[in-house]
């Protein structure tokens, strides 16, 4: 089920520089980006919040408070869009799979700029595995033509694993490159400035090629009123997991090939001693105390 | 015969402490029945020798130079021959800039899945079962695999490495596998840190999005600078508003660090920062809020302005010499 055959790579679509250039820009010439979304709990909830039904192993959606867009994914749209800004335009089309309200986070995108969303919804997506979404991404993407480009979040707040972008690339066949905090297209390339343990590394891949964006990349912009009213009228497509190819003993929560055997919120017990004193300055000098006494300092 | 293939790694020449640290968690999944631990290292046989001194029971060194660039095709092959050489069930490697990617890469490759920044790991049933945090630390996670091959990475500094033991034998063997790699490495660099790195720290000072800004951040460098061997750290919000360099985020996307002393200055202690840094032998908070999560966590804490604790505080130890 992970062959690749069937796909094959579309033919670069990108503009050799060294080419005459067109007189007029087809939409065929242009630059084909992807960028995968996801909508989760918001990470912010406080933690008293935050609960589990143990026995469904699934969160309780906390009281009042939305979910958000992924925070890394913003970024992974604005990379697209300033890509296609320096390449004098392009197109960036927008996959989320989750529930209706998935739809939240490709309108952001829209109106961020992207032009075009998928939502992938089905009842069968419902608790499914970073290895089951890398393969509903992989068919929504080939079923899209492909891409020269596709962008991620570098992982999802919620499950913070940052494995679905290795597991589209094994899967269509593209280099990866993760933890972006900047990326440059030269021509069929790119060369990306990524963030690792204790520093910096720079790469350079060929394109078509997935890219994973990290928040060192900066600020995403913040869609306008305008935009978001152009958003309206931009289109979400909604497929099923069998508009998308998806077999239905690929995705379910039973054919997870990571099986969840339980889910719940550890247990904190406090053993705080709170240090008094009249003023801040015998507070300070209390705790110092305290940890001579300690052998802390 | 089943068996645990360690991945390790090194940094400048030296083998990395993840590297014993995953045997460590190999040779306790070994004592629970799951088989003998194989270590690779992309490195020299006498790195292989450390390597079973430290607990591996066999080790491989993989010695082709492209390696070095440490990107996943040139690795997966080598992965691949180590896997195939010991038999191996079980793949551990290290919750790091190398993990982080060959795990998943393998996984795929294998047609199996991978689970990232482990924190237990066990045998049951004569299966890998693991935990892991999730939802920024709120929850747990126990996982378990449905193919043969069980990849996980572990965070880094949850298991201890055993001290090495001279008198440990196996066998060190030579591969050259390696693979052509799409992606180029053009270059790397150093994050600009000065002083002593995050992670060996003895002593981490923090400061959250609750210092209001950015210049405080030299309060807490004046402060680390009354200890031995202190390293100053940023939650990821303080990060996210660029006051401190992303390279010195504690956190759940940053580092994980356990210091026997952690000072964490107006952090109030989200999920995401904890998770970096729960390992702490003793934590202090200063935090205007009683209820703050970080200060529930701690062994002491005060209740105040860090603005008016700090100065105190650094004029009290330097006092004690």
């Amino acid at each position: 089920m992970l062959t690749s055959a069937g796909f094959s790579p579309p033919d670069p679509l990108i503009r050799n520089r060294s080419a005459p250039r067109p007189a007029c820009r087809r939409p065929s010439n242009r630059v084909n980006i992807i960028v995968c979304v996801k909508q989760i709990p918001d990470p912010e909830t406080p933690s008293a919040s935050f609960k589990v039904d143990e026995a469904a192993k699934k969160v309780i959606p906390a009281q009042g408070i939305a979910p958000v867009v992924n925070p890394f994914d913003p970024q992974a749209t604005e990379a697209a869009l300033r890509l296609n800004e320096a390449d004098g335009g392009g197109k960036v089309t927008v996959i989320s799979l989750g529930p209706d309200s998935a739809r939240d986070a490709i309108k952001h995108a829209l109106a961020m700029g992207a032009d075009e969303g998928v939502l992938l919804n089905d009842p069968n997506f419902e608790g499914i595995d970073n290895f089951q979404t890398a393969v509903a991404l992989s068919r929504a993407i080939q079923k899209l033509g492909g891409a020269d480009l596709i962008l991620m979040g570098r992982s999802a707040a919620d499950w913070d694993m940052g494995v679905v972008p290795a597991g589209v690339g094994q899967i269509l066949g593209m280099p990866v490159v993760t933890v972006a905090k900047a990326i440059e297209k030269n021509g069929n390339s790119l060369k990306v400035e990524r963030v690792l343990d204790d520093g910096f590394q720079s790469v350079e891949v060929p394109l078509p090629a997935i890219v994973s964006v990290s928040n060192e990349f900066g600020e995403p912009r913040y869609p306008q009123l305008r935009q978001i009213m152009l958003a309206a009228k931009k289109t979400v497509q909604v497929w099923s997991a069998a508009d998308a190819g998806i077999g239905a003993d690929e995705v379910g929560a039973n054919n997870r090939w990571l099986p969840l055997e339980a889910l719940y919120v550890p247990k904190v017990v406090s053993n705080v001693e709170i240090i008094e004193g009249e003023t801040p300055d015998e507070k300070a000098h209390n705790l110092a105390q305290k940890l001579r006494a300690a052998k802390l300092v | 015969m089943p068996g645990i293939l360690v991945i390790a790694q090194s940094s400048e020449g030296n083998i990395a402490p993840i590297s014993y640290e995953l045997l460590g968690a190999a040779r306790q999944l070994s004592s629970q029945g799951a088989g003998n631990v194989t270590a690779l290292i992309a490195g020299t046989e006498a790195q292989a020798k450390d390597l079973i001194a430290h607990g591996a029971d066999a080790a491989i060194a993989a010695s082709n130079p492209a390696l070095e660039a440490g990107t996943v095709d040139s690795y997966l092959p080598a992965v691949e021959a180590a896997l195939q050489q010991s038999g191996a069930d079980i793949v551990l490697l290290g919750q790091t800039s190398l993990g982080r990617d060959l795990g998943p890469a393998l996984a795929f490759k294998l047609k199996t899945a991978v689970a990232m920044d482990c924190v237990e790991l066990k045998i049951a049933g004569g299966r890998l079962r693991a935990t892991r945090g999730c939802y920024g630390g709120n929850a747990r996670a126990e996982i378990t695999w449905k193919a043969a091959t069980q990849v996980a990475t572990v965070k880094a500094k949850t298991f201890d490495g055993l001290a090495a033991d001279a008198s440990r034998s196996g066998s060190v063997t030579a591969i050259d596998a390696a693979g052509e790699t799409r992606v180029k490495v053009l270059g790397v660099s150093k994050a600009a840190s000065t002083g002593i790195k995050l992670e060996d720290a003895e002593v981490v000072v923090s400061g959250g999005r609750g210092l209001g800004d950015e210049s405080a951040f030299k309060m807490l460098e004046t402060l680390a600078g009354t200890f031995k061997g202190a390293a100053v750290g940023a939650s990821r919000a303080a990060c996210d508003l660029g006051w401190y360099p992303p390279s010195q985020q504690v956190g759940l996307t940053g580092k994980t660090v356990s210091p026997n002393l952690y000072i964490a200055v107006a952090i109030s202690g989200a999920s995401q920062h904890m998770a970096g840094m729960s390992g702490s032998k003793n934590i202090v908070a200063i935090n205007k809020d009683a209820d703050a999560n970080m200060v529930k966590a701690s062994k002491f804490a005060i209740i105040e302005d860090y603005k008016k604790i700090v100065p105190a505080l650094i004029e009290e130890i330097k006092k004690l010499g």
